[in-house]
């Protein structure tokens, strides 16, 4: 289980009072009464829980501001919080801390065609930016799986990819411009409807610091024009070292799918057996291909990659040749997460990112982990850009499991960073791997980050405990 | 103590830093030096270069990633790349004729000042595709960031933060970057004799259709006619994908905005050439006295930005779709435009400029307070003596 910091006592013994104070501010979205709080007590990692000391839904930039002010002046810990998706964390409350629930500022301002941007506020899903602009043809690129939920303010907090980051990239490289609230309660507008900033990069800093920093209140984002059409193929190979060569073989014939999706054996299964979407079962791996054109465009790239995967001895080769089509392919790998929740009770999925070239060992690895843990993995890879994700099953109800699948989630993580890679490549830090943190980074490298966050937060109220391994704050940095 | 040192070890970057730290020396921070005539001067004695501590240290195409010491130079690197079918995403300018140097620009000082070509329009900027990073803060101690994997949100990006901070809040030693594979064909529809306004609006259409442009820029007559292109305006359409899709989407682009003007397709050999005049801004006919601005504003404003500049006696042309403004003009142009900047809800960078003027005017635009309060934080938690590069960004900071 992972330590959450000491409740403040005297925050505690103000509660009444911190309370209504917040009522001054939002008074009809502030929620004190035990049973309203519960639905707020748990994000997308739901093995943690904890009940906040009061949930407050602002509706305007003005009210965030207000509220940070008097958390501020109050010494109260903020914990912000979008839709609540996040699969490490992010959003976990504290005993003691506000739970700034961000879904009330869910307008969108302004869509310029012309100048390709759209200005949102924090609140608005992932996926209704797409919506508000793909009647002209537009979308909005990160695609997170959680895309129907999953709020902007979020993505921007969590710096959030998806399935075609190779070609389009992730959430910060999609970004023009912020407005944020620091824990003080300023207002600063960042960056605009243009590109690149003069003086420091707040925007590439800000874009994935998980609410250590400050609130993100609106968000001008990138808009982009899709591409004519878009077409899947499917590959099935005998062995994971095969797979991965043809993927190094398609990069290297210098395509840059739109997806490249790998999954193994266990994944196959799990998703064919949940949504018959047609995968080879005596595959041992399988690639989900997508390129972008117009249909003779299509054509000529996957003839491409057929031909590649032609001199990689597949099992089957199955390339779409309609949208309908390209949507079965799909179809298994977009319900992964519901085709292994149906074969096991609960399951962690882990979020690791290692150099392309040793997939096959990693694989290989975690297989002799899953043997030794008594606990089964399937893996789901976004093999261009080397994103891992283990999902490990395990059963709640019994303690010794859940304690075994938390450990083994470790495991893999390290063994991500001992390769060459990282612990998150997506999913952020949050508490579930703020303390495999000295896994990736030296003291005095954490400490470099911990003066930037006392740089924003001085006492360190923005959603405290997560991102860095708990200890007494580093000595605030200030101007001279 | 004065003078210039070069360590060729990493370890050498650390101890001078540290020296400097314990003696409370400022340090004027660079590569090769090719852009030391970019933005403020810096008040220091001594200098250290990463131009010693150079080499590629890992290139694996298969994986898109590349790292090297900071000073390596640029050309080295996209030699290497060049000869496995890659390139630097970001297509970054050299400034050498603009800037008057000789000296070829390393990776290091292309990184610390985030400079991105017309590329970035459409793949993003330098910053975008800085995947990790070594680099010395200002008590000595070397800090990673990222890696060497294209996809890491693990802590805070400080790649990002220190990409275009010109060295004021740690020298960078090494740079991961991610390559991808270089088009092997190159198109340009270029529809002529547009004004501004007319051009930046066939841009947008271009940029809003789903040919994947990957430059889009308006050069005035003078501007074109250095550009290998003479006979009036040209608004430049640029497309980089495989030969037949090179063809195909050129035709319809040539097709689709045909009416704001005719066009033509420029072969393969002109359209590189025409990009790269556009890129490193040669063809904006600085005279030697003249001072040298790149405005950021929404695309739409860039036309305004231009007439406001040439009402101040200056000249300059359109890149990123009309959102880059590059502007030549005498000293005295620096209020209105920069004025005019703001007004559109963007950004200015003064480039170059005669001596005095550098040191005593602004050469980005001045923070709002909150924000300039955090800048010298942040500062302060890298450089806690300020000894790196001190007022080459701000005075004073």
């Amino acid at each position: 289980m992972i330590a959450q910091p000491e409740p403040k006592p005297d925050v505690l013994a103000r509660r009444e009072e911190i309370i209504a104070g917040l009522r001054t501010i939002v008074p009809g979205g502030t929620i004190a009464e035990p049973l309203r709080l519960k639905p707020y007590e748990t994000d997308g990692l739901t093995a943690y829980r904890q009940v906040p000391l009061a949930v407050v839904l602002p509706e305007t930039t003005e009210q965030v501001a207000a509220i940070l002010a008097f958390c501020h002046a109050n010494g109260v810990r903020v914990v912000p919080r979008g839709a609540g998706t996040s699969l490490s964390g992010g959003a976990l409350p504290l005993v003691d801390a506000v739970l700034l629930g961000m879904m009330r500022l869910g307008r969108i301002l302004e869509v310029n065609f012309a100048d390709r941007y759209a200005v949102v506020q924090a609140g608005v899903t992932n996926l209704s930016i797409t919506q508000a602009v793909q009647g002209s043809g537009f979308f909005y690129a990160p695609d997170p799986s959680s895309q129907l939920a999953c709020m902007i303010g979020g993505n921007v907090a969590m710096n959030s990819g998806g399935a075609h980051c190779l070609k389009y990239g992730v959430t910060a490289n999609n970004l023009l411009g912020l407005k944020i609230v620091t824990i003080d309660g300023e207002v600063i507008d960042i960056g605009g409807a243009h590109l690149d900033a003069a003086g420091y990069d707040w925007l590439g800093l800000l874009t994935g610091s998980e609410g250590q920093l400050a609130v993100v209140t609106e968000v001008t984002v990138r808009i982009l024009r899709g591409p004519e059409g878009a077409r899947a193929m499917l590959a099935a190979f005998r062995a994971n070292e095969v797979a991965g060569a043809c993927v190094d073989a398609i990069i290297g014939s210098g395509i840059i799918p739109v997806a490249l999706e790998f999954m193994d054996r266990p994944a196959i299964h799990a998703c064919e057996a949940f949504a018959h979407a047609g995968y080879p079962l005596d595959a041992e791996a399988m690639l989900i291909i997508e390129v972008e054109g117009s249909p003779a465009e299509q054509d000529d790239l996957l003839g491409r990659i057929r031909a590649i995967c032609e001199r990689h001895d597949p099992i089957s080769l199955k390339v779409s040749g309609s949208v309908e089509e390209s949507m079965a392919i799909w179809k298994g790998r977009k319900g992964a997460f519901g085709a292994v929740g149906r074969i096991s009770p609960d399951y962690l999925c882990m979020d690791g990112t290692i150099p392309t070239s040793r997939l096959p060992e990693v694989l290989g690895r975690i297989g002799a982990m899953s043997e030794n843990y008594g606990l089964k993995v399937a893996n789901i890879f976004h093999a261009g850009d080397g994103n891992l994700h283990p999902l490990i099953m395990f059963d709640a109800n019994d303690p010794d499991s859940f304690h075994r699948a938390e450990n083994f989630g470790a495991d893999i993580l390290r063994l991500c960073v001992e390769v060459g890679g990282c612990l998150t490549g997506e999913h952020g830090v949050g508490v579930e791997k703020r303390d495999l943190m000295p896994a990736q980074f030296a003291p005095h490298e954490l400490d470099q980050q911990r003066r930037i966050k006392s740089a924003f937060d001085p006492d360190w109220l923005l959603n405290p405990s997560k991102v860095f391994p708990l200890r007494p704050p580093a000595e605030p940095a200030r101007a001279a | 103590m004065t003078g210039e040192l070069a360590p060729e070890e990493e370890s050498g970057i650390t101890e001078a830093v540290r020296d400097a730290h314990r003696a409370a020396e400022p340090l004027l921070v660079l590569g090769n030096g090719s852009k030391a005539s970019m933005l403020r001067p810096v008040q220091a004695a001594r200098s250290l270069s990463t131009r010693a501590h150079r080499g590629i240290t890992l290139y694996s195409p298969k994986e898109l990633v590349l790292s090297a010491r900071a000073g390596t130079p640029l050309a080295e690197i996209e030699a290497a790349v060049a000869a496995e079918g890659q390139h630097v995403i970001a297509e970054p300018p050299d400034f050498s004729a603009l800037l008057g140097s000789h000296a070829p620009q390393t990776l290091g000082g292309v990184v610390a000042a985030n400079l991105s070509g017309p590329r970035r329009v459409t793949w993003g900027a330098m910053r975008d595709h800085v995947l990790g990073m070594r680099a010395v803060n200002g008590t000595g101690e070397v800090i990673r960031s990222g890696g060497r994997v294209l996809k890491n949100v693990t802590g805070l990006d400080l790649c990002k933060l220190l990409t275009g901070s010109h060295g004021t809040l740690a020298v960078i030693a090494e740079i991961t970057l991610k390559v991808l594979p270089a088009p092997p064909a190159v198109g340009t529809l270029v529809l002529r004799g547009l004004d501004a306004r007319a051009g930046v609006a066939a841009l947008s259409a271009a940029l809003g259709s789903p040919y994947g442009v990957s430059a889009a820029a308006w050069l005035p007559a003078p501007a074109a006619a250095l550009a290998g292109l003479p006979g009036g305006s040209a608004a430049l359409i640029r497309v980089e994908e495989f030969a037949p899709s090179v063809a195909y989407r050129t035709g319809r682009l040539h097709g689709e905005l045909a009416a704001f003007a005719p066009g033509d397709v420029l072969d393969d050999a002109t359209s590189r050439a025409a990009w790269r005049a556009v890129r490193d801004a040669t063809v904006l006919s600085a005279e030697a006295e003249d001072a040298v601005w790149r405005v950021s504003v929404r695309p739409s404003a860039g036309p305004d930005i231009l007439a406001v500049a040439a009402g101040a006696g200056g000249r300059g042309f359109l890149d990123w779709g009309g959102g880059l403004v590059w502007i030549a003009a005498p000293a005295q142009a620096q209020q209105a435009i920069a004025r005019a900047a703001i007004a559109a809800g963007g950004t200015w960078m003064l480039l170059r400029a005669p001596e005095p003027m550098r040191a005593s005017s602004e050469v980005v635009p001045p923070e709002p307070p909150a924000l300039a309060r955090l800048t010298r934080r942040v500062k302060a938690a890298f450089d806690p003596r300020g000894i790196l590069n001190p007022g080459r960004i701000y005075a004073g900071v």
